[in-house]
């Protein structure tokens, strides 16, 4: 007996992870979706009836605007992050005196909690005592920006709010980057007379192909996460014009008592993350076993 | 190492001023952005320092002209959150209950796990630890509804212990990736030495790996301390009256709606949440950022 | 006596891939067994599965008489040194040795009489307290040993313990390891690519490729009568010219012709019997070549060959010439007068050749 336990101890020191993965990772997708394909309501069925919740969630306008606001936000959030991102790091790699208290300052909104920064975003973006109110203050009366409240363009200011979040990531992301690239590539394009902007467009950036897919990994798998942020900057609203995929479903499951269109928005989430996720993964993982 | 700096041998097509010139653009540059991303953060500890008379007539930015401390005082203990108004500590002190145990125990198992997987490969190794990774990647929304009615099964919905068996489920493929990519770096020969001085698993583990993992055991525990102090979704999921985490608490807080809207309250007890992370931060920020860069670039 | 290690039979698949095939090995107490060969023989997996540390597929394996085949590493009464050193980096020196008597139980005094001789053996003494972080190459593989020989095994296993070491250090530890061998009348078993490490440190040599034993023997046995060209080519720096000719009987004996591209065929006589096939492939070793007149003796068979390339290293002085389409060796004294472009007459000690088949490779003599 101890002789076997001896000889197993890797593999029941790893079982008991290994099961809790497989049940509530695998095993609570599979009942999701099972779920999703019911008549479910405030309680769950187990009754397969197809794809009738499905139909419903591409049916119901607030999916709609949630979707849509999952392209606005997903498009500018990516692609200001990385830009800004990457225009940062090489500002950063110019030989700064103060590289390291600036990198501090850059990514300090990582640390801190959606709901803390939504917080701060909600008063600074206040109409009546934020921004605006300070430029009419300084003598523009008829300044507006009222972003916040306003149905079409509150969304924004929830991409405001997460590139100022993350950008100070994709930055560390870039940042490494350009410091792993071989130093000797770098002073044979010198010597050849190279301008160093040249050098950055045409040898140090294309080297980079890896960060820029895992700074869009990393990102893409944020919006579609979002969730604490639109719950404090805006609670969804105006009505439920900032909804996102991940609002809407917690709204299905936890006030409108919905299980079913929880369920089958979750499904759709996940499907979407595991699209951008999953062949990344695996070409990383093979990569590595190779 | 880029050095982009190094003297140039092309001719030189630009002026000394010129080059000063761009210098100085560079740093004007960074200072503008230092200030975008310091500007929220000065806009909160200003605000809380203020009255409310103070707020509506002064302006966004200004310096107070009166400090005073009782927004973080009504913030710390008598701010509603909803009905009750106890301010934020209870709900500090519950993040704390939840995230110490949460954090030690995925870290322990993450180190276990790792060292499994990195070091005593058996068939199928590879492949469980594929699926834990996968399991990091998941919107936790797909697992919400389940986890619910499970965690009302085993009768600890509701309540803080409910929250830490949540929290280190979920960090489990994390902690797991980050000890294993640490332990594959380390020679396994060591544990062929170990094995044949006769040590056994559990004995490898004590005596060599754990004293060799302090690193791996920072950036591991400042990933989760932070992962579990942020965290929102969980904590209002799976929370109720009583139990619920600062990051709740202070989002009930900000969207009371009972009586005056006290903005410096608010921006108080945004900044008491945000504070143990941020120190954190500060503190040790390297293992901080190592953490962020392994949990998004695998290798 | 019996066998201090008794493989039998032993078989290791990865899966469908045979690593090892049909091993079968003995060695008596005090052997020094080198196993040898190019990288990807199996010879580290098999000293894995002599030590426990690979499950083998089949077959039987005992050390000093006792059945091990599933036993675990640690009660095989056995110790090892690796190639990378293994040290455990943040125990001190005097902790990595005693590490192993501590997992035992092994009280403190005698923990500490054995720590006091070992290090005194191996001259460590000074370096007790140093993490390995602090020591060199070469002071690493000293604490290594040291770790191996307090526990006083049964068997010593040895997993390439030198190729991390600069050349002249390398030289220093192998006349250290022989000469521990000899104090210590230590059973080891010792893997190596280095077939020099081979030579002079084995009593036994077992030559591995592709999973398979192709020869096992004293290094003189190995050395002298390879058992096919794979041996007759690893073993042995320059290594054995390996010629294509044409035998044929000439009544008493064998003649030999060699054809060249340059000059007439080189015919020489074999004055044994040995009823070879048409087409070998003739082996010799350089050093059974010699200079017309330095050497003698009743193989000898001079010719005259030309030198396409002189060659000095000091002692020696080789000489390259062009016969059956190779490149032959030939190691002359160094005080040698020949000239690169000149005709020099050899001598060919006809009676070390060895011969092989030239579809199998098989020896044939």
């Amino acid at each position: 007996m101890s002789e076997w336990l001896e000889n197993h101890l890797p593999k029941v020191v790893l079982a008991p992870s290994f099961i809790a993965v497989l049940i509530f990772v695998y095993g609570f997708i599979g009942w999701t979706a099972w779920v999703s394909l019911t008549r479910s309501k405030l309680l769950p069925k187990y009754e397969i009836k197809g794809f009738i919740q499905y139909e419903r969630l591409f049916d119901s306008p607030r999916w709609d605007t949630a979707i849509n606001n999952l392209y606005i936000f997903g498009a500018l959030f990516i692609v200001i992050a990385m830009v800004l991102g990457l225009l940062l790091a090489i500002l950063l790699d110019q030989k700064i005196r103060v590289e390291g208290a600036i990198r501090t300052i850059y990514l300090y909104p990582m640390a801190l909690s959606m709901i803390v920064t939504g917080t701060a975003w909600k008063w600074i973006l206040n109409p009546g005592l934020g921004i605006e109110s300070m430029v009419q203050g300084w003598g523009f009366p008829n300044f507006e920006f009222d972003w916040l409240v306003n149905p079409d363009y509150a969304i924004y200011t929830i991409v405001i709010a997460a590139i100022w979040q993350s950008s100070g990531f994709v930055m560390a992301l870039f940042l490494a980057g350009l410091r792993s690239v071989d130093g000797e590539i770098i002073k044979a394009a010198q010597v050849d007379g190279i301008p160093t902007w040249r050098i950055y467009t045409a040898i140090i950036i294309p080297s980079m192909a890896p960060i820029f897919l895992s700074a869009f990994i990393v990102l893409a798998h944020l919006a579609i996460k979002s969730f604490d942020l639109v719950i404090a900057l805006t609670g969804g609203g105006p009505g439920y014009a900032t909804d996102l995929p991940a609002t809407y479903m917690y709204a299905m499951a936890f006030s409108r008592g919905d299980i079913g269109q929880a369920a089958s928005s979750a499904m759709i989430m996940m499907l979407v993350v595991f699209a951008i996720v999953v062949p990344y993964l695996y070409s990383e993982l093979r990569a590595k076993n190779d | 190492m880029t050095d982009l700096s190094m003297p140039q041998t092309q001719p030189r097509t630009q002026s000394a001023t010129g080059k000063i010139a761009l210098r100085w653009l560079l740093y004007v540059l960074l200072g503008l952005f230092a200030l975008y991303y310091l500007m929220p953060l000065f806009v909160m500890l200003t605000t809380s320092l203020k009255s409310l008379e103070e707020i509506r007539t002064g302006s966004l930015i200004s310096l107070p002209r009166e400090v005073s401390f009782d927004a973080w005082k009504t913030a710390w203990s008598g701010a509603c959150t909803g009905i009750q108004c106890e301010g934020l500590r209870p709900y500090f002190w519950n993040s704390v209950l939840i995230a110490v145990p949460a954090v030690f125990l995925s870290t322990l198992l993450g180190a276990l796990n790792g060292y499994v997987v990195a070091q005593w490969r058996f068939k199928g190794a590879n492949i469980i630890f594929s699926l834990m990774l996968f399991g990091c990647f998941i919107p936790f929304q797909v697992v919400l509804l389940p986890m619910a009615r499970l965690l009302g099964m085993m009768g600890i919905a509701g309540t803080i212990p409910g929250l830490i068996f949540v929290h280190v489920i979920y960090g489990l493929g994390f902690t797991t990736l980050f000890f294993r990519n640490y332990y594959v770096t380390i020679p396994s020969e060591l544990t062929k030495a170990a094995r044949v001085d006769g040590a056994g698993f559990m004995r490898i583990f004590w005596s060599i790996f754990l004293p060799l993992s302090l690193p791996i055991i920072v950036v591991t525990v400042i990933w989760q301390f932070t992962q579990i102090w942020n965290d929102f979704l969980f904590g209002v999921s799976f929370s109720q009256a009583g139990t619920q985490p600062v990051t709740v608490a202070l989002n009930n807080i900000v969207n009371s709606t009972t009586g005056v809207k006290e903005y410096n309250v608010d921006m108080a007890a945004a900044i008491i949440a945000g504070l143990p992370t941020l120190l954190v931060y500060v503190v040790a920020g390297k293992y901080f950022i190592r953490g962020l860069t392994a949990g998004s670039v695998k290798g | 006596m019996a066998p201090i290690l008794d493989i039998n039979k032993l078989y290791k698949n990865y899966g469908p891939v045979e690593i090892l095939k049909d091993i079968n090995i003995s060695i008596e107490p005090g052997d020094f067994l080198v196993l040898v060969g190019p990288s990807g023989c199996g010879k580290s997996t098999l000293l894995n599965c002599i030590a426990g540390l690979e499950e083998i597929t089949g077959g039987t394996l005992s050390i000093g008489g006792n059945d091990m085949t599933h036993v675990s590493p640690k009660d095989r009464d056995i110790a090892m040194v690796f190639q990378s050193y293994a040290l455990y980096p943040t125990m001190s020196v005097a902790k990595n040795i005693t590490f192993g008597m501590k997992v035992r139980g092994v009280d403190q005094a005698t923990q500490d009489a054995k720590l006091k001789d070992v290090a005194s053996l191996l001259q460590i003494e000074p370096l007790l307290n140093r993490r390995p972080s602090q020591l060199s190459g070469g002071q690493r593989q000293r604490v290594a040993m040291g770790r191996a020989l307090v526990r006083d095994p049964k068997l010593f296993l040895f997993d390439e313990p030198l190729s991390n070491l600069d050349a002249k250090l390398r030289v220093e530890m192998r006349t250290e390891i022989k000469k521990l061998h000899q104090t210590l009348d230590a059973s080891i078993v010792y893997v190596t690519h280095d077939q020099i490490e081979a030579m002079t440190l084995a009593t036994k040599i077992v030559v591995l490729k592709g999973g398979i034993v192709q020869q096992i023997g004293t290094p003189a046995e190995i050395y002298n009568n390879p058992a096919n060209l794979f041996v007759a080519d690893f073993m042995g720096s320059p290594a054995m010219n390996l010629i294509p000719a044409q035998a044929s009987n000439n009544g008493s004996g064998t003649q030999i012709s060699i054809a060249r591209e340059t000059g007439e065929t080189l015919v020489l006589n074999d004055a044994r019997d040995l009823s070879l096939p048409q087409d070998v492939i003739l082996g010799l070793r350089p050093e059974d070549i010699a200079e017309a007149g330095f050497r003698a003796g009743a193989g000898v068979q001079e010719a005259a060959c030309m030198v396409d390339m002189v060659e000095p290293a000091g002692a020696d002085t080789y000489v390259v010439s062009e016969l059956g389409g190779k490149q032959v060796t030939a190691r002359l004294h160094a005080e040698t007068s020949a000239q690169a472009g000149q005709m020099l007459n050899l001598a060919f000690d006809m009676s070390k050749v060895s011969y092989f088949a030239k579809e199998t490779g098989e020896r044939l003599n």
